[in-house]
């Protein structure tokens, strides 16, 4: 399904002191089946702007078009479109509930009044993405660890089937590998079912290994958008907006500046380590 | 959403009714209210109203925002209004609907009823929106202070007050953004009968009680870290002190209420 944003406007708290637009002008356009990363020094608007993305805030104007429905047109049905696009907010953990794991993910398929059978498989299926196994089904969520709490949340949202899936900063505060476990999940769901996915995150290697397409966000607008390589050839406009570019950058960069001739595009370990060792290859030959 | 409540809150300006001692302006409002009971008739209350009015001038606030206050607490002004005009008894009828009588009686009671409440709230609205919770708790601190030796813990009392006034906020900001991950998962707050709203609230409700007892115990540990002990010995970053203003604030304040007082025996 594709997003569509035009001219997309939002004030907080609009008659009051503490007015305070989030979102100018924004306009966007996400084909079907994209993997794209936001990013954005904290208080950009990228959270306010997902919620718009699944009708969970009202713009003051502009239009958001899911498929070919404009989600804020009169008798649209909201709730049909957030099973749509599902959005798993920043520490998701915060929303479990249920006495069981189990019952928990069957929060969101069951308001949906699906079947039991189905609710039931697809509840068994979402767990099993995320890696929570069979065991734990019926334990309270609340027993659970912090890493295994925020997989069971993500599971409540991937049990609505969404077509487009929106994570705010799913791995904050999470140690190192259940990182990496968690997005090689979402990789796989994005790879598997070519759903569309809009990964919000503050860290540039994870935009760098698992995105396709970068869009930038500073004070409430979008300031560029564009392939990753590209995007993170821009060192100092990142860091004049509070970003950075993944370490590799910074060390393919330095190099470059002694002599060596490594190509710019390069943003992963992985692709670094690929150069350095024909570089190094080619050298002692 | 939930964020537009206004009761409570404090709203930041520069006026003369902001720069006041926050224990001027808690005698003050508590001294409005009790005139609003000791003298009810139709021109003490337009004096308390003038009063009232020129205290809000003064404060710079929109009076659009003052009102949205009364909006949240409207079925209880109704309520108090609707059931003093049918319940009150008397002798005048005025009007009769079917089973129900309007007395002249009823007329008047639901009348000052009304007035009095919203006075009694946008009074004591005027009292938040000016003084920021914490200066507010100094206050009350203060005034509590002479009771401690009747052994009434004044500081714990208003430590308890800045605590529970620190949360509101953040405890909306958690409502807000648990229903909102909820609504994400397709939960529905607003439709079906009593039963079912109340028991769609479950997944809002839990989650909050559980980040609530989470901050408490948090907050509880961090004090302790910072060997808080209590009132005693402790000292104070802002000291309170009156200045010009709450002298001529406490001479406006008398003059109203003797105004008051001497219009009841005339
Ligand atoms: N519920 C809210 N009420 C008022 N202001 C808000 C609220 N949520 C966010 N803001 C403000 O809107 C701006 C954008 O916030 P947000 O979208 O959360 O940014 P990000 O997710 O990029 O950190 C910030 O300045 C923030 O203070
Ligand atoms: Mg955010």
């Amino acid at each position: 399904m594709s997003i569509t944003i035009e001219n997309l406007n939002y004030t907080y708290s609009a008659d009051t002191a503490f007015k305070m637009q989030a979102l100018k002008q924004i306009s966007l356009t996400i084909k079907p089946g994209e993997f794209i990363g936001l990013i954005g020094h904290t208080g950009s608007g990228k959270s306010t702007l997902i919620q718009q993305i699944n009708g969970i805030l009202k713009p003051d104007s502009g239009k958001v078009i899911i498929g070919d429905i404009s989600i804020f047109d009169k008798g649209v049905d909201l709730r049909s479109i957030r099973q749509k696009v599902g959005l798993v907010f920043q520490y998701p953990e915060h929303q479990l509930f249920e006495m069981t794991v189990f019952k928990d993910v069957a929060f969101g398929p069951t308001n949906m009044k699906l079947q039991d059978d189905e609710i039931n498989k697809r509840v068994k299926h979402a767990l099993s993405i995320v890696g929570i196994e069979e065991s734990l089904y019926e334990s309270s969520p609340f027993d659970l660890s912090g890493g295994q709490k925020r997989r069971v949340a993500i599971a409540g949202v991937l049990a609505m089937m969404p077509e487009i899936l929106i994570l705010d900063e799913p791995t904050a505060g999470l140690d190192p590998q259940g990182r990496y476990e968690i997005l090689d999940e979402i990789q796989n769901l994005h790879k598997s079912l070519g759903i569309t996915v809009i990964l919000v995150s503050h860290s540039m290697e994870d935009i760098a290994r698992y995105v396709d397409r970068v869009v930038v966000m500073d004070k409430g607008e979008i300031k560029m958008d564009g392939l990753v390589k590209d995007i993170f050839k821009e060192t100092e406009a990142l860091e004049a907006m509070g970003l950075a570019v993944p370490q590799v950058s910074y060390l393919i960069q330095a190099l470059n500046k002694h002599g060596f001739n490594l190509s710019e595009d390069i943003v992963t370990l992985e692709e670094a380590k690929e150069a350095l060792i024909t570089l190094l290859k080619r050298e002692s030959e | 959403m939930i964020r537009d409540i206004t009761i409570g809150q404090f709203y930041p300006a520069k006026s003369r009714i902001h720069e006041l001692d926050p224990r001027t302006k808690i005698n003050g409002t508590f001294f409005f209210i009790l005139s609003l009971f000791i003298n009810q008739s139709l021109i003490t209350y337009g004096l308390a109203f003038l009063a009232l009015s020129a205290v809000i001038m003064a404060t710079t606030i929109p009076v659009r925002f003052m009102l949205k206050g009364l909006k949240s607490i409207f079925i209880i002004i109704m309520l108090t209004i609707v059931l003093n005009l049918f319940l009150t008894p008397g002798t005048t009828v005025l009007l009769t609907l079917g089973r129900f009588t309007i007395t002249s009686e009823g007329l008047q009671t639901a009348f000052y009823m009304g007035t009095r409440l919203i006075m009694l709230i946008i009074g004591s609205s005027v009292l938040t929106l000016t003084t920021s919770p914490i200066t507010l708790t100094d206050g009350i601190e203060a005034l509590l202070k002479p009771l401690e030796r009747i052994k009434v813990p004044a500081h714990e009392i208003a430590m308890m007050m800045t605590i529970a006034l620190r949360f509101i906020p953040i405890l909306l900001e958690e409502t807000d953004k648990i229903m909102k991950a909820q609504l994400a998962r397709g939960a529905d707050f607003e439709s079906g009968g009593l039963i079912k709203k109340a028991r769609s609230m479950v997944p809002l409700l839990v989650p909050l009680f559980i980040s609530s007892f989470r901050r408490a115990d948090d907050l509880a540990l961090a004090m302790e870290a910072r060997c808080y002990r209590g009132g005693e010995g402790r000292t104070r970053l802002k000291q309170l002190k009156y200045k010009k203003v709450d002298f001529w604030a406490y001479n406006i304040l008398m003059l109203y209420l003797i105004i008051f007082v001497v219009l009841r025996f005339i």
